[in-house]
């Protein structure tokens, strides 16, 4: 059998774990949709009430009727309908997922376009004052948490220059690129300053790596060019390890940034699975932690595939 | 391969960097009032939802027989005209003639009918029926008069109508089951559009028989962060917006374009002790912590001294003097001397919880709490949760004290029979009750001369801060900022936002 189609057999049953783990998880939270309703308002329910609000919301049977119900569902392609939006899941999850999708786009746009040229600079400068430069914008980078960037830079362009992108309301690239580039930067260059980092770090290091090997030092004999040994022969090889760590942050990006949604007001899919949790929506939440373990499994598999693509001595499903 | 895709993927990247700096847009203006609040609604049924947040929006769409104005004083909204028999065992609304829903049919005597027939239905689940159980039966003698038989006299039922948990929705609307999934009112403003944490649009009511709204309509931004928010006003993205931190809302005034509005609210912010589980059971040791607890300092500690220390009645009308109440001056002589007594010379341990971020300060107010409660032996363990799983707790009574922000109501009785009479629903929160409490409530719920219920409810007062179930700590304010273009908004202790219907932009 291919290595695609067996990776593609795994995918339903991580599916089923992550469905079971997810579905017993947010029963077992105190509180349910009633009191997230309610709040303290709901001690003032009679018991018949009670029980009125339990069959709307659904959680009136027992757990695993309700588990089997929500299965069947999903084989059909129904994720349920969320009890705070009024709509199906899945069509909330898509009204979603273009932003999150841009946004995770986009800071990975950032994030090597920083990180990757900052990386071979300062590895062609082992040990000189302008990679120890770079090493130190690395970690600052690495270790300020994105709310704090998300802030300052909130209130550096507001109260320094009166300008803030548009909060609240996504605009589609498609609607309008300019308006929606405008509200989008920010939070990219928010998320992406972190990853900048990492990315500087691990190409550094991987180029310190890959520039001792024979195969440079050879080339480098010969007399081809300095620019033309680290972009041809070098860059191909250390991009390897870049490619697994863009590979894993962009999975955990598609599962939407919840912190840096919350400060710029972006309607993305880490502030509807926050607001799910929080409003105890079970549909909502299940839905869309399947949806981001789906979208995490893909990403993953594409990445193996973008190993062979840079490194044709990698063979995937062979031997080991 | 390699090559190719590393050089033309960084161009690429370069080009798209470029292109996403130039889209930073200035908002421009239009005839809506642009305003963000951090919380958004959770629903759109007026006689299910309880939170404020779905409260401040409702309370623009739907519309109830009467309203509170800025003072409390109930004021027409459906009904033109009200009155009790003498027995206060009957109250009769007449409605007026101009009313309307928002599709054009008249609002009738059926309508409130059918609305306080839902809202009593145990099926309906409505939170707030518990306030509406003395109606016995409901007559329409003709289209615009509507006739409440009470089975007891019940004086504070006017004012519990007097919120959005008794809105008048349509009987056609009831009968179809549409009510929650659409919002048809007959409020000043019409719901356009909805994206639950997110959005939304409402345009004004021409038809609205309460008179002329001054704006188009009222474009709502959910943003959940408060510095945000700020940020937002700052560059002017919005006309008005609602600040729960009251750290955020100190710094509006610092904004030459921005106005604050600081209006006193109804809800109190508490230490509830849990009188069923030792040694709280004791009353020395609940007077103890009582009088160990500066409540000044809290307020000033917690909330910037943002706010005023309150006695448990907060309501304009019948708020006293909290001076003549027991320990509201911190005695921490006093306070040994009764731990003595009780036996807990060195103190004791105990777990307070307090939900995150709910109210904002709640986490500053725990710890201070817990530092002024150290003085006196009392070690106390802070439990911060998520507020759901502190509703949770909460209303098990699954705390040895809690730190709360409890919701006030413009009657004493409505406010507090939940808590403090033998059968009220919350008993099982409060975990106190005497005789006392219990007489005096009874009384207060009859009596309709306000001079005499004012006594009544001081009588309450001072006995239920002596026996110390909790401690009342202080009330806040609630918060509205806005750009000085705008103009006209009148706030109110209930946080109402009915006042945007008088709002100008200039």
């Amino acid at each position: 059998m291919s290595y695609l189609a067996r990776r593609l057999l795994t995918f339903p049953l991580v599916m089923l774990g992550v469905s079971i783990l997810v579905f017993v998880a947010i029963r077992m939270v105190p509180g349910d949709a009633i009191t997230a309703m309610l709040g303290t308002e709901a001690g003032l329910l009679t018991s018949a009430q009670r029980a009125a609000l339990a069959a709307y919301f659904g959680i009136d049977q027992p757990i695993l009727v309700q588990y089997w119900k929500w299965l069947l569902g999903v084989f059909q392609g129904d994720l349920g309908i969320s009890v705070t939006h009024g709509k199906p899941v899945l069509s909330i999850i898509l009204e979603r997922f273009p932003l999150t999708l841009q946004l995770a786009l986009m800071s990975m746009c950032v994030a090597l376009a920083v990180g990757l040229p900052a990386g071979i600079f300062a590895a062609t400068r082992n040990e000189k004052l302008s990679d120890l430069g770079v090493r130190i914008f690395a970690m600052i980078g690495q270790s300020t948490p994105n709310f704090v960037v998300g802030l300052l830079l909130i209130y550096a362009l507001s109260a320094g220059f009166g300008v803030l992108p548009t909060m609240g309301e996504f605009t589609p690239f498609l609607t309008d690129p300019l308006r929606n580039l405008g509200q989008m930067i920010l939070p990219a260059v928010t998320l992406g300053f972190a990853f900048a980092a990492s990315v500087t770090r691990i190409s550094r290091s991987a180029m310190l790596d890959v520039l001792s090997d024979d195969y440079v030092r050879t080339a480098r004999s010969k007399g081809v060019p300095k620019m033309s040994v680290i972009w041809r022969h070098a860059l191909p090889n250390a991009l390897i390890p870049v490619v697994t760590l863009s590979g894993v942050e962009f999975g955990y990006l598609l599962g939407g940034a919840v912190l840096v949604e919350q400060i710029y007001a972006l309607p993305g899919l880490g502030r509807l699975v926050l607001e799910a949790i929080l409003q105890r929506d079970y549909a909502l939440v299940q839905g869309c932690v399947l949806f981001i373990a789906f979208n995490f499994l893909v990403v993953n598999l594409l990445v193996d595939l973008l190993y062979v693509t840079l490194d044709p001595r990698i063979r995937l499903g062979e031997g080991g | 391969m390699g090559r190719h895709f590393s050089t033309k993927f960084l161009s690429g990247l370069a080009l798209a960097v470029t292109l996403g700096a130039a889209g930073i847009a200035v908002p421009a203006s239009a005839a809506s009032l642009k305003m963000a609040w951090k919380q958004d609604a959770t629903g759109l049924d007026p006689h299910k939802q309880t939170a404020f947040s779905s409260i401040r929006l409702l309370e623009l769409i739907y519309e109830p027989l009467v309203r509170f104005d800025k003072n409390l004083t109930i004021v027409p909204a459906l009904a033109t005209s009200w009155e009790f028999a003498p027995d206060a065992k009957q109250l009769t609304f007449k409605l007026n003639p101009a009313a309307k829903f928002q599709d054009g049919k008249p609002v009738t005597a059926a309508d409130v009918k059918a609305s306080f027939e839902r809202i009593l239905d145990e099926k309906t689940a409505a939170a707030a029926r518990a306030n509406y159980l003395s109606i016995a039966s409901i007559e329409t003698p003709d289209d615009k008069t509507v006739v409440f038989k009470l089975s007891q006299p019940d004086v504070p039922l006017l004012a519990a109508m007097a919120s959005i948990n008794a809105s008048i929705v349509p009987a056609a609307e009831i009968a179809a089951g549409t009510i929650g999934t659409k919002a048809l009112g007959s409020g000043p403003f019409k719901l356009d559009n909805w994206v639950p944490n997110s959005k939304e649009t409402l345009s004004a009511n021409k038809d609205w028989a309460g008179g002329k709204v001054g704006i188009d309509g009222i474009d709502i931004s959910v943003l959940p962060d408060e510095t945000a928010i700020l940020a937002a006003l700052r560059t002017k993205q919005v006309d008005f917006a609602l600040i729960n931190d009251p750290l955020v809302a100190t710094l509006v005034p610092k904004e030459t374009s921005l106005v604050l509005n600081r209006t006193p609210v109804l809800a109190y912010h508490v230490l509830q002790m849990n009188p069923s589980r030792k040694p709280m059971d004791n009353l020395a040791v609940r007077q103890a912590i009582s009088c160990a607890i500066d409540r000044q300092d809290v307020l000033d500690t917690a909330s910037v001294g943002e706010g005023r220390v309150t006695g448990p009645l907060t309501m304009p009308g019948y708020t006293s003097d909290t001076s003549t109440l027991f320990c509201y001056k911190k005695d921490i002589a006093k306070a040994k001397k009764l731990m003595a007594d009780a036996g807990f010379a060195n103190g004791f341990s105990a777990t307070v919880i307090a939900a995150n971020g709910e109210p904002a300060t709640a986490a500053a107010e725990a710890q201070v709490i817990q530092s002024q409660l150290a003085e006196i032996g009392v070690k106390l363990n802070i439990k911060m949760m998520e507020l759901n799983v502190y509703v949770d707790a909460w209303l098990k009574g699954d705390f040895d004290m809690a730190v709360a922000l409890n919701g006030g109501r413009a009657d004493p009785y409505p406010m507090y029979n939940r808590y403090w009479t033998k059968t009220g629903n919350l008993q099982k929160v409060a975990n106190y009750s005497d005789d006392t409490l219990d007489s005096l409530m009874q009384k207060g719920r009859v009596e309709t001369d306000p001079a005499k219920r004012k006594i009544i409810f001081a009588d309450f007062e001072k006995h239920i801060v002596e026996m110390a179930p909790w401690v009342w700590l202080y009330t806040s304010y609630n918060y509205t900022a806005q750009q000085k273009t705008v103009s006209g908004f009148e706030p109110t202790p209930e946080g109402s936002l009915f006042g945007l219907t008088k709002v100008k932009l200039n």
